[in-house]
């Protein structure tokens, strides 16, 4: 018993040892909160949120649930709000569900902004958005169009459900099938991988049988293209079933240098993450309230403007950017 | 050979009463909460503590009726998709139409059926262990939940029904004020009545207490009852959290709530364990949880550390078992 007390005890003064120099500066502190933990594209997102809070002088807090759920999200927010930082970014799971804990934060007079999946417009200030999401979904579709030759049977195989930025982008490729030069493609499935490896690679191994025709996979998630392209390696499909999607650089550059996904779109996470460190530093120092019209300066981005979407406020980083053999083996080293 | 007793009037014994568990998790308690103190200064700060229990008292009303189950040496594995299966159909009903009020009742009703459906498994079919019965009633459930709203949330629940994960009376939360009363009712049935004695039976002797003409499958059936019916009350107030629900919520909350259970001295083999020990353990494990988060340790490191921190649990009366056996001889 003594020896279990004086374990404890030890342990108790080892840590305030530690903890205790973090503390002192009055720095602004910004928190960013993503998904979930042991996502690729998240990390270089944190990242660019980093460097870009560093820049100003600022302490960045990042954080993000094991598993990809909202009520793991709801419990980092109430721990944010008890530590009073002073902005909370957040990628949601959920585009509701946050709603209640978010306007609390707001209420204490926290920055709330939301960056790569939207939380809904009452729950946050603006939104910084990584592309136009109609080009996104839109380019999808011409370019999968493109690699099946104009007919046959595609699948999309998304992220978790409820995530707002996936949901936005099927709703447009959707709408872009509904053209005339698209008749002779039909969209067979949407099925969710929810961001985790395993999951992805069983789905795509699911609707591989389940749709023995399929031409085409959309995998618009990192992790997941990341998935499917594996599993269309490992079983030997190159060139009978086609995928693109978005995907990091580093990570595809593989299949796409093997052939079994010719191009595929993605932005420059760390920049998503930059330009939401300097939204968020903007909402702070008050350069900014998140309404349209409003512009500051982003760092190495330049001047950007906040535009009105649906009922809510955003801010757009830029086009998709075309990833394929000819300049793959140059970005894989950036990110 | 280790001889269990069932004692129901104990003479007071101050070494035995200073030595128990409990007294160890009191002990863990206050060295987390000073450690806390010393890692964040928002710890303690203004109502930060007490809404913290607002994030984890919900899966806690699980761990009231799991502290009968394991006493009786049994295990429940399906009540986190029990709380999936309720919250879905009260979303959907209330979606449906029915008002909020009735489509509360429904989402206890489901929780009990399920619930009930687990014990009526449980001792007809004796061939089978709890834990296969509930394994199978885990994937049944949570597998319905998603039939009937497959990947889509529900909720827009009506403005009122927040207050139930996010209100306070007098600045204390309303879900403590509700765990409060139930933590009670569950701890006096367990520790001052006829009833709870016979779960203690049970748990040390099935056999015996048939012959002793205990109900056994009543009592069993009863239990898992309360089981799915507090599943039920955390699926109420995880919606009112979170305003909308969706078949995957409340993941992994059997090995959150069977964690907690065990920490507070809830022996998995049956027959031991003390209700005050569980409710210790809830606040141990949501207040560690709650600190470490407000110096930002990352998920899994939390992880780890709750997980050190059970076989901690698990390893210290054994220890002291077999220190005590050592003495004998």
């Amino acid at each position: 018993m003594k020896k279990v007390f004086s374990i404890i005890v030890t342990l108790a003064l080892v840590s305030v040892l530690l903890g205790g120099s973090i503390y002192g500066a009055a720095q602004k502190r910004y928190a960013i909160i993503f998904k979930n933990t042991g996502n690729p594209y998240g990390e270089k997102i944190m990242e660019g949120f980093k460097n870009s809070i560093t820049e100003q002088g600022g302490q960045a807090i990042l954080n993000a649930p094991d598993q990809p759920t909202v009520e793991a999200q709801i419990q980092m927010v109430e721990e944010l709000i008890a530590q009073r930082v002073d902005a909370i970014a957040i990628s949601g799971n959920d585009p509701d569900a946050l709603q209640p804990v978010l306007t609390k934060a707001m209420k204490q007079g926290i920055k709330i902004l939301s960056y790569d999946s939207a939380v809904n417009p009452q729950s946050r200030m603006v939104h910084v958005n990584q592309a136009d999401s109609e080009r996104i979904g839109r380019i999808e579709i011409q370019a999968i169009a493109q690699m099946i030759g104009g007919s046959g049977q595609i699948a999309v195989l998304s992220a978790t459900s409820q995530a707002t930025n996936q949901n936005t982008w099927i709703a447009y490729m959707k709408d872009e099938l509904k053209k005339p030069q698209y008749k002779n493609i039909q969209l067979v499935k949407v099925t969710y991988g929810d961001d985790l490896r395993d999951k992805s690679v069983s789905e795509t191994e699911a609707l591989l049988k389940t749709y023995p025709d399929l031409k085409g996979i959309i995998a618009p998630t990192t992790v997941a293209i990341a998935a499917a392209g594996k599993v269309l390696t490992d079983k030997g499909l190159k060139g009978k079933v086609h995928l693109t999607g978005l995907g990091l650089p580093s990570e595809m550059a593989d299949y796409i240098e093997s052939g079994v996904c010719e191009w595929m779109y993605l932005w420059n996470p760390i920049d998503v993450g930059y330009l939401t460190g300097y939204t968020a530093n903007a909402l702070v120092n008050k350069k900014i309230t998140g309404k349209a019209g409003q512009s500051f300066k982003a760092g190495k981005l330049g001047v950007k403007k906040i535009v009105q979407v649906g009922k809510g406020t955003e801010i757009m980083l830029g086009d998709p950017f075309k990833f394929d053999k000819t300049n793959i083996a140059a970005w894989k080293k950036v990110y | 050979m280790d001889q269990k007793t069932i004692i129901s009037h104990k003479e007071f014994n101050f070494k035995g009463f200073f030595f128990q568990w409990e007294w160890m998790l009191v002990l863990i308690f206050i060295v987390v909460n000073i450690i806390n103190m010393m890692l964040s200064p928002y710890y303690l700060s203004g109502s930060g503590l007490l809404d913290a229990t607002n994030t984890f008292l919900d899966k806690a009303f699980i761990v009231l009726p799991m502290a009968y189950i394991l006493i009786l040496g049994d295990i429940d594995i399906s009540v986190g998709s029990t709380v999936a299966l309720s919250a879905v159909v009260m979303a959907v009903a209330y979606n449906m139409g029915v008002p909020m009020g009735l489509a509360m009742v429904i989402c206890l009703a489901v929780g009990t059926l399920c619930g009930f459906l687990n014990g009526l498994m449980i001792v007809k079919f004796k061939e089978l262990s709890a834990v296969i019965v509930t394994l199978a009633t885990m994937i049944i459930y949570r597998g319905i939940a998603y039939i009937i709203l497959e990947d889509r949330a529900a909720g827009q629940f009506p403005g009122w029904y927040t207050y139930l994960g996010w209100g306070d009376i007098k600045g204390i939360p309303f879900i403590l004020v509700v765990f409060a009363v139930c933590a009670l009712i569950f701890g006096l049935l367990l520790h001052k009545t006829t009833f709870g004695r016979r779960v203690f039976a049970m748990g040390n002797n099935i056999t015996a207490s048939r012959f002793s003409g205990i109900q056994v499958d009543r009592i069993k059936v009863i239990i898992f009852t309360l089981a799915g019916l507090m599943s039920g009350v955390t699926a109420l107030f995880l919606t009112s959290r979170m305003g909308s629900t969706r078949p995957n919520v409340a993941l992994g909350y059997e090995l959150d709530v069977i964690a907690m259970a065990v920490l507070g001295g809830i022996s998995t083999a049956g027959g031991k364990g003390r209700m005050i020990g569980a409710i210790i353990a809830v606040f141990l494990i949501g207040f560690l949880r709650y600190g470490l988060g407000l110096v930002n340790v990352p998920a899994q490191v939390l992880l780890v550390i709750v997980g050190l921190l059970l076989i901690f649990a698990v390893m210290i009366p054994n220890l002291k078992l077999n220190i005590g056996k050592a003495k004998k001889v």
